[in-house]
């Protein structure tokens, strides 16, 4: 059996002959953007949310990240906001909302509070719930009917779906880190290549990573069409959990954890498919379009559309005009005028100290403009403690307040059409970070190495 | 139930979710008329209504009808409903593709929009048609699992769900389903 398998079968409440299976929920994260239409669904339906001490709710898409402690100033984002608190007040919802300090974005929360666990499966109106899997649990995006559907049965209705396994072996490189993994992936099989499954990642080389790094793999999934994607709980789970708010405790802690040593994938598991990567292959990456899968080395060169099928071309075509590149020119050099740090990909503390680390002592380019976005309260707390925010000051990086910011330009941090911006979130969609906007999507320390130098730049050279 | 429609062309391939709805228009609180944003940054210069990109294929009048024909891994990226509730929204019943995102798959069919998937030469002849005769049908048999390109007779079927099937034909949705199911769950609970 896989691990997706054990998982699986402990949650399936009744198996429909040929059908789909009625599949419980152990932990629902909710937000201010696609549970509005649910909680009316209730509503209408008289009924009760079946199991709020399984529902946990903040406020992340629209929220502004300066100055939260104001009303949020655009109307309809503050009605969106308002509403998410009435209604997790109408229903008895724990909300974590602005203001409160464990407020954030729903994907960085659910693990730092401990209340993302191993076995569980997990859901939430937003697609990079993927993020979860890292921990060995289930856990996939859902739209907003499925959110009622869990609001009122804590069930869905779900295929079981086919299983990837995604194996890579050896050691990254200097100034690789887990980001340049998945988009290494995602460039190998494309942004629909792993439509239909879910994929557990194994390998020495995903062994060896923290837990915030498996997390920024796992977020990602979704970007090849993966349904989800998992890593087997180890001793890294296991210590990045012990202690956390919600993780349990005691006698109940060394229980959890003898089960949670049984969640791995069998010697003889068989997978639908499976892939093997060298980490040594792994460079820097980043990309040039605009979807995740038109990613390359960051010492590479713009594609040409040689090689696609004719069918393909036009989009490709549409893709560099949308990007104002060139097939055939190195990525290396493109002028960059700003820099997202966040998004639940990678704004975690590990991430903001890697940044820091970097930038220290450097100072940005002229005329870009770098923003740094905690995932959390709880990142933005720890960064100022350990004084990272001294180091993003001199450097003329703005540390603002968490939420998912330029990530996908909800709230006022949007990118103008035009300007080119190298970003640590997940996807490059035209549009994504304001009309009109240009992303390229990489690592931290890429994005960091832009910033100081003002164009696309290859971090292992400005590394000791 | 038959789905009987001229069709409208839309050859991109990795259509995502921000594309068919930009997220600036996700701070309504209701599930109502979003069709008019359906496309908004591809339809409209400048975000304005007043000026319509004329080579954007919902703006050209020679293509009208119920059903979207679109490029390869049609609904990827962002799980928004709001998605398929703007293309229900803006007239559409079906969209066929040769591949859809399992996400956008699931949220048209709890919207009752038909995602029909094709095979890739099924696809591109029906995109040759279209363009050929924009007044030709295509027509849907969902009892069936068929569909064919009326012009040229070409039929083929599709896969779905029984359950789905059987849902959308019925217009039941898998609430009233799970409902009915609580005392097991409450069973299952007791044991979890
Ligand atoms: S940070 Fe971006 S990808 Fe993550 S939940 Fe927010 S909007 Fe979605």
């Amino acid at each position: 059996m896989t691990l997706f398998d054990k998982i699986w079968d402990k949650h399936v409440v009744k198996q429909i002959e040929g059908g789909p299976s009625v599949f419980y929920i152990d932990r629902h994260f909710i937000h201010e953007v696609t549970s509005p239409q649910a909680f009316d669904g209730l509503r209408k339906r008289g009924i009760p949310l079946a199991r709020p001490a399984q529902t946990i709710a903040t406020a992340d898409h629209n929220v502004p990240t300066w100055d939260q402690h104001l009303p949020i100033k655009e109307a309809l984002s503050r009605l969106q906001v308002e509403k998410l608190t009435e209604n997790c007040k109408a229903f008895g919802v724990e909300l974590y909302g602005l203001g409160h300090p464990y407020q954030g974005i729903v994907h960085v929360i659910g693990p730092e509070l401990g209340i993302t666990q191993p076995g569980m499966t997990i859901v939430c109106g937003d697609s990079h719930t993927s993020t979860h899997g890292a921990f060995g649990a289930i856990a996939f995006g859902i739209g907003t009917s499925e959110v009622e559907m869990v609001f009122a049965t804590q069930c869905l209705m779900q295929n079981k779906p086919k299983q990837m396994r995604i194996s890579i072996e050896g050691e990254l490189g200097k100034g690789v880190s887990s980001k340049d993994i998945i988009l290494y992936v995602i460039a190998q099989i494309s942004a629909s290549g792993a439509t239909g499954y879910f994929v557990e990642y194994a390998g020495s080389a995903i062994r060896s990573l923290s837990m915030e790094a498996r997390m920024t793999i796992c977020n990602m999934s979704i970007e090849m069409g993966a349904r989800g994607g998992l890593i087997a709980p180890d001793d890294t789970t296991f210590e990045y959990l012990k202690g956390r708010k919600f993780a349990p405790a005691g006698a109940e802690w060394d229980q959890k954890l003898a089960e949670w040593r049984q969640l791995n994938s069998d010697a003889d598991a068989q997978f639908d498919h499976e892939i093997h990567i060298r980490a040594e292959d792994i460079q820097p990456m980043v990309t040039y379009g605009t979807n995740p899968g038109m990613g390359i080395p960051v010492t590479g060169t713009i594609p040409g559309e040689e090689l696609l099928e004719e069918k393909e071309r036009p989009s490709f075509r549409k893709a560099l005009d949308y990007m104002g590149l060139q097939s055939g020119n190195a990525i290396k050099g493109q002028k960059i005028d700003y820099v997202f740090i966040g998004s639940c990909t990678n704004s975690r503390i590990e991430d903001l100290r890697q940044v820091a680390a970097f930038v220290q002592g450097r100072r940005k380019a002229d005329g870009v403009e770098v923003w740094i976005v905690p995932g959390s309260k709880q990142v933005e707390a720890q960064a100022q403690e350990e004084g990272l925010h001294l180091i993003f000051e001199q450097a003329g990086f703005q540390l603002r307040q968490p939420g998912c910011s330029a990530c996908l330009g909800m709230n006022e941090d949007k990118i103008p059409a035009g300007k080119y911006c190298i970003s640590t979130s997940n996807r490059n969609f035209e549009g994504r970070q304001g009309q009109g906007a240009r992303t390229l999507l990489a690592s931290p320390l890429s994005a960091a190495a832009a910033a100081v130098t003002g164009v696309v730049t290859d971090v292992r050279e400005l590394l000791g | 139930m038959n789905i009987n429609s001229t069709a409208i062309p839309l050859e991109d391939e990795n259509v995502d979710t921000d594309q068919i709805i930009p997220a600036r228009f996700l701070k309504a609180t209701s599930r109502d008329g979003f069709g008019k944003n359906l496309f908004r940054d591809w339809r409209y210069n400048n975000d304005d209504e007043a000026q319509p990109k004329m080579d954007f294929v919902l703006n050209n009048p020679a293509f009208n009808g119920k059903i979207l024909v679109a490029g390869k891994n049609f609904g990827c990226g962002s799980s928004r409903e709001h998605a398929a509730w703007a293309l229900k929204d803006y007239g559409f019943d079906a969209v066929v593709s040769s591949f859809f995102a399992d996400i956008f798959k699931n949220n048209a069919l709890n919207n009752f929009l038909l995602p029909v998937q094709v095979s890739d030469d099924f696809l591109q002849q029906l995109f040759t048609t279209i363009h050929q005769n924009p007044a030709s049908e295509i027509a849907i048999d969902l009892e069936q699992q068929s569909i064919t390109n009326v012009a040229t007779g070409d039929k083929a079927f599709f896969d779905i769900n029984q359950y789905k099937k059987t849902c959308f034909i019925n217009g039941y949705d898998d609430i009233d389903y799970l409902l009915s199911m609580k005392s097991e769950i409450e069973v299952f609970e007791s044991t979890h």
